[in-house]
């Protein structure tokens, strides 16, 4: 194989290849410097955050640059032909037949007039010259392949009759139908949740097996590189700055900033006591203020002044490593156990008496349905269904679910936006089910605070940052002379970790990171009993989520404030949680000490919730459990069991009929299942250290 | 849907009620009431008139009932299908008004005829490449017409082609029955007036369609260029075109006075008009509620349309 593999032709490879924007503001160099060989049979994943210039690699190798974009310098090589040399119509015949692409945001890239059949059959019929009854055959065959339930059904539905994953599939489907010898993946699974996404990561990888396609894989997620890639090129502000084989970059790294990620997502073992997180410093530097020298200069700990920051950095190869180069000038003088700045330990918060009790909450919608001619009556949409649980003082309770699953729903009952249908909600001994938050008193509204997931639009614009958290000062009562409000102001700006004279700066002059914090020190103003903090940082860079993070647990453990965290990332809940509460299809599945809920026994729907988030991390083994189907719809549950459409467990005759008991387990972990305790027991752990036999093979 | 429709016709008979009344109101004013009957038996005549005459003349013009009756009465009457009388033209309003409406429809349908294509057409051309010297042109031409006035381009058109070139008649009054050399001038100022604004909301719907991601998708997959806009642009672009053309009905039923007076051609605008300052009440009564209900069957029609172009509602 290996002396085959010197004669083979590169499938891709791009050479010194610079792309370029052109904007009113003038040039702004997207990527710079990018190379990378894609050898046959091989997949290949680009990671980095948001704006490094991902996208733009994958749809310059598609050379397609939009109206203001443009390739400045560099080759593209596609089977050893420089595809910048090729005839629009050379382009357009290996587009979609030797070169196919699978899309970030899977319903936007469908389109919306045309049924799937219509459009799955134009790329046989254009690029293989077959016939329409020929092309629609072979698109049936191929959504079978991708593994959608009913193809028929499929071929003649518009995109917007079937699910998020069932479209991606499609596009998936598209991609294959030509059977191209290059597949670009471009964020394939960031629109899904993660249950459908492990699906998906499944299809992708079997894909590659049986049709030897070669693939560019590109993510901000280093676990989902980790299960799907060989090798992979780390990106940071428009270069490279790290390539090489996937086991050498995951555990030798030897860029800074490659560094820097791994140290600041939540891998198992961290803790926020005892291995706290550590954030990479600072932001990303906008394209056109990007620094001379290094990019991530100012931002790295082991910067030298004279070395880092003159000219380009050029890639050095990493010795005895197999094509493993970093873009970094002292990768090699580095001594990583004695400089890497490392978490402080902290003592374990001790929680304190309940704050916050949830009984038998219940939400309902009534929504109404009809078609194009016909009278719909009314159906209910359950989206809280009986929600019992406790939050103590000081105490972090995270809720995880899934699309649907009532999440937010419950964050709005709680806020006072919506009244809850039954049952109550107690905030001390202030009951808040069915007081609308007009009805609520300074007090009560000062004691629960939000943090909102999209910092962007939870600021007013046209006010500046200082006013606008000293309004909530003011309005809570918590100080009202001039000067006094003014030091407080300053005091959260200092706890958030902003500088003071951001006070007079507009919502517009702040980062996303920072804006956040904004958020963070305007919930903390009037000195909240209970924050609900609604997906906080997934809106965020993932270098900067870590800080965010760190920064909300801070200043909760400073204040003992009580916490409910609202997430569907399991990694992360892990590392912050005292608690969790795990919802699916608006009730909860399953509630218990963190520990509780990462150890067996498992609720089935727990269990592949752990096996489909993907770990970054080479030490780890997961077990396998792909679930079926979809979530359903919370307009029509599945009658029993609201997991009984796709648990593998599922007993016919009972889960599909009856719903389940409530089985505790002590210490508050309580699973509702039909499954025997005995039986929930004796589940394996999903996530275990790779055993030693693995690890000498 | 249907729920929708109802709603919309439920309103279409309160908007007709609603406007009846206040017309009835209007010209049940005295002065209004003075100023029929100098119309209709003369100016010296009216001054000659004695009290008493006037009030036989109210009496036999049955202008002397209270107000609510004579709307009661009048309600009942378009009820069972009568529309009433124009003192004017001394007809039935009923068959004047289908006379005028045919006449307004065949003008509508020709302008529609030469309309349609043309504005879709330079619309897609223009936002196919939104930015190409193509568009520029385009773009400039639909503004530059749209922004001279329709009496403008009248005369600019009558003094070329009639009285310059001697090509086409300068009126359109059809004394000799339906011509349509005489229907040319008046179609084409309304085509030129009205082509720019429906080909630059095209133009901006299709320069959307072309940057959305599907379009991307398409060519991607590698199909042709005319396949692209054919098969995937197009449908989703005429979505927004289409309401907007179905409301130009209303447009094409009373908003063209200027042109049909102009070119003395007998459409439902220049009755209303004519009408309106006579008054010839019932016409004008008559006249309005066709009006509105034109206004809401083309909203309608524009709403189901929609549906129907709009897969994703068409099967929510
Ligand atoms: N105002 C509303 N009217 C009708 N249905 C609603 C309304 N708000 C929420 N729902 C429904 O209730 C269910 C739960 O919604 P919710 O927004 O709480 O889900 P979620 O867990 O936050 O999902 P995601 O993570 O996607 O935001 C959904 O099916 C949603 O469609
Ligand atoms: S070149 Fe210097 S600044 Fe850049 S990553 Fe390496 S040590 Fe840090
Ligand atoms: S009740 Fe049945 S279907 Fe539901 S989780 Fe338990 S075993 Fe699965
Ligand atoms: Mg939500």
């Amino acid at each position: 194989m290996s002396d085959h593999a010197a004669e083979q032709v590169p499938v891709l490879e791009c050479r010194n290849l610079c792309i370029s924007y052109y904007t009113r503001a003038g040039e702004i160099p997207a990527v710079v410097d990018f190379n990378l060989k894609l050898m046959p049979g091989e997949a290949h994943g680009i990671v980095g955050e948001s704006g490094c210039g991902k996208s733009t690699v994958a749809l310059a190798i598609m050379q397609y640059m939009g109206k203001n974009g443009a390739i400045v310098g560099g080759e593209i090589l596609f089977e050893g032909r420089d595809m910048r040399q090729m005839s629009e119509e050379e382009l357009r015949q290996i587009r979609g037949s030797r070169i196919a692409m699978v899309y970030q945001e899977p319903m936007a890239s469908l389109n919306p007039s045309m049924t799937i059949g219509d459009q799955l059959v134009e790329v046989p019929i254009y690029h293989d010259g077959l016939s329409e009854q020929e092309a629609l055959a072979r698109a049936e065959e191929m959504l079978a392949k991708v593994r959608l339930p009913d193809p028929k059904r499929i071929l003649a539905s518009y995109p917007h009759q079937i699910s998020g994953g069932q479209q991606q599939r499609v596009v998936i489907a598209m991609a294959l139908l030509s059977n191209p010898r290059l597949l670009l993946l471009d964020e394939p699974t960031t629109a899904l949740d993660v249950t459908v996404e492990a699906g998906i990561v499944d299809l992708i990888n079997e894909i590659a097996e049986e049709f030897g396609t070669s693939m560019i894989y590109i993510s901000h997620n280093l676990g989902l590189i980790l299960e799907t890639c060989d090798r992979l090129t780390v990106m940071y502000s428009g270069e490279a700055v790290e390539v090489g084989d996937i086991h050498d970059v995951f555990e030798e790294m030897r860029h800074p900033y490659t560094r820097g990620l791994f140290g600041s997502i939540p891998l198992p073992g961290a803790d926020k006591n005892a291995h706290p997180l550590v954030a990479i410093p600072g932001q990303l530097p906008l394209p056109h203020e990007r620094p001379e020298g290094c990019n991530f200069g100012p931002r790295c700990t082991f910067f030298r002044d004279g070395l880092c920051n003159v000219g380009r950095l050029p890639m050095h190869a990493v010795p005895g490593d197999d094509d493993h180069k970093v873009r970094c000038e002292r990768f090699q003088e580095i001594d990583w156990d004695r400089d890497l700045p490392k978490g402080e330990a902290k003592p374990p918060v001790e929680a304190g008496g309940t704050v916050l009790s949830v009984e038998d909450m219940t939400k309902h919608y009534l929504i109404e349905d009809g078609g194009l001619f016909v009278r719909g009556g009314e159906r209910v949409v359950k989206a809280n269904e009986k929600l019992s649980f406790t939050a103590r003082e000081a105490e972090t309770v995270a809720i995880v679910g899934e699309s649907g699953c009532g999440k937010s729903t419950f964050a709005k009952v709680l806020m006072g936006l919506e009244d809850a249908t039954d049952g109550k909600v107690m905030l001390g001994n202030v009951e808040l089910g069915d007081l609308p938050v007009e009805r609520r008193n300074a007090e009560t509204i000062s004691k629960l605070q939000m943090v909102f997931q999209n910092p962007f639009d939870t600021l007013n614009p046209s006010h500046s940052v200082g006013s606008q958290i000293a309004r909530v000062i003011r309005k809570f009562g918590v100080a009202s002379k001039d000067e006094e409000v003014e030091e407080i102001v300053f005091r959260l700006l200092d706890t958030v970790k902003l500088p003071r004279d951001f006070a007079r700066r507009k919502p517009r002059q702040l980062s996303g990171g920072q804006k956040q914090r904004v958020g963070i020190a305007r919930a903390f103003a009037g000195n909240p009993k209970v924050v609900i903090a609604d997906e906080p940082v997934s809106a965020l860079d993932v270098s900067v989520q870590a800080a965010v993070t760190e920064l909300l647990m801070d200043i909760q453990r400073q204040n003992r404030t009580t916490m409910l965290f609202i997430s569907h990332d399991l990694s992360v809940v892990r590392y912050l949680a005292d608690r969790v509460v795990v919802m699916y299809l608006g009730r909860i599945m399953e509630q218990g000490t963190t520990e509780d809920i990462f150890a067996p026994p498992y609720h089935p729907y727990t269990e592949a919730l752990l096996a489909a988030v993907p770990i970054a991390d080479t030490r780890i083994e997961k077990r396998h459990i792909v679930l079926k189907g979809e979530i359903p719809s919370p307009t029509n549950p599945p009658k029993g069991c609201p997991f009984s459409t796709r648990c593998p467990y599922m007993m016919p005759g009972t889960c599909d009929v009856e719903l389940p008991p409530l089985r505790s387990f002590g210490g508050g972990h309580r699973i509702l299942c039909h499954l025997d305790p005995a039986e929930l027991t004796a589940m394996e752990p999903v996530i275990k250290p790779k055993t030693e036999a693995a690890e000498r093979l | 849907m249907l729920k929708l429709i109802l709603r919309r016709l439920v309103q279409m008979v309160l908007i007709m009620a609603v406007s009846s009344l206040l017309l009835f109101a209007i010209f049940d004013t005295p002065e209004f009431k003075k100023r029929l009957a100098v119309q209709e038996l003369g100016g010296f005549a009216v001054s000659a008139l004695t009290e008493e005459s006037y009030k036989s003349w109210l009496a036999a013009r049955g202008l002397d009932v209270p107000f609510y009756q004579r709307y009661a009465n009048w309600v009942g009457n378009i009820l069972s299908g009568d529309l009433g009388f124009s003192y004017e033209k001394n007809r039935p309003v009923g068959p004047l008004l289908a006379d005028r409406l045919a006449n307004t429809g065949i003008l509508a349908f020709f302008v529609f005829a030469l309309m349609i294509p043309l504005s879709l057409i330079l619309g897609i051309l223009a936002g196919m490449k939104e930015g190409s010297l193509q568009d520029r042109s385009i773009s400039f031409i639909s503004v530059l017409t749209t922004s001279i006035p329709e009496i403008a381009s009248a005369i600019l058109l009558t003094v070329i082609f009639a009285l310059g070139l001697g090509w086409l008649p300068v009126k359109s009054a059809m004394i000799g029955g339906f011509s349509f050399r005489e229907l040319i001038l008046p179609v084409l100022t309304l085509v030129i007036y009205d082509f720019g604004y429906v080909a630059r909301m095209t133009r901006a719907s299709m320069a959307e369609v072309m940057t959305s991601q599907y379009i991307r998708t398409a060519i991607l997959k590698g199909l042709p260029y005319r396949r692209v806009v054919m098969r995937h642009a197009l449908r989703n672009a005429l979505i927004a075109p289409f309401t907007l053309i179905v409301l130009q009905l209303n447009w094409l039923l009373s908003g063209v006075v200027v042109v049909e007076v102009f070119f003395e051609y007998d459409g439902f605008g220049k009755l209303l008009l004519e009408a309106a300052l006579f008054p010839d009440v019932e016409v004008v009564q008559a006249c309005t509620l066709v009006a509105v209900a034109v206004a809401v069957l083309s909203q309608i029609i524009s709403d189901i349309g929609y549906t129907f172009l709009n897969p994703r509602i068409r099967f929510a």
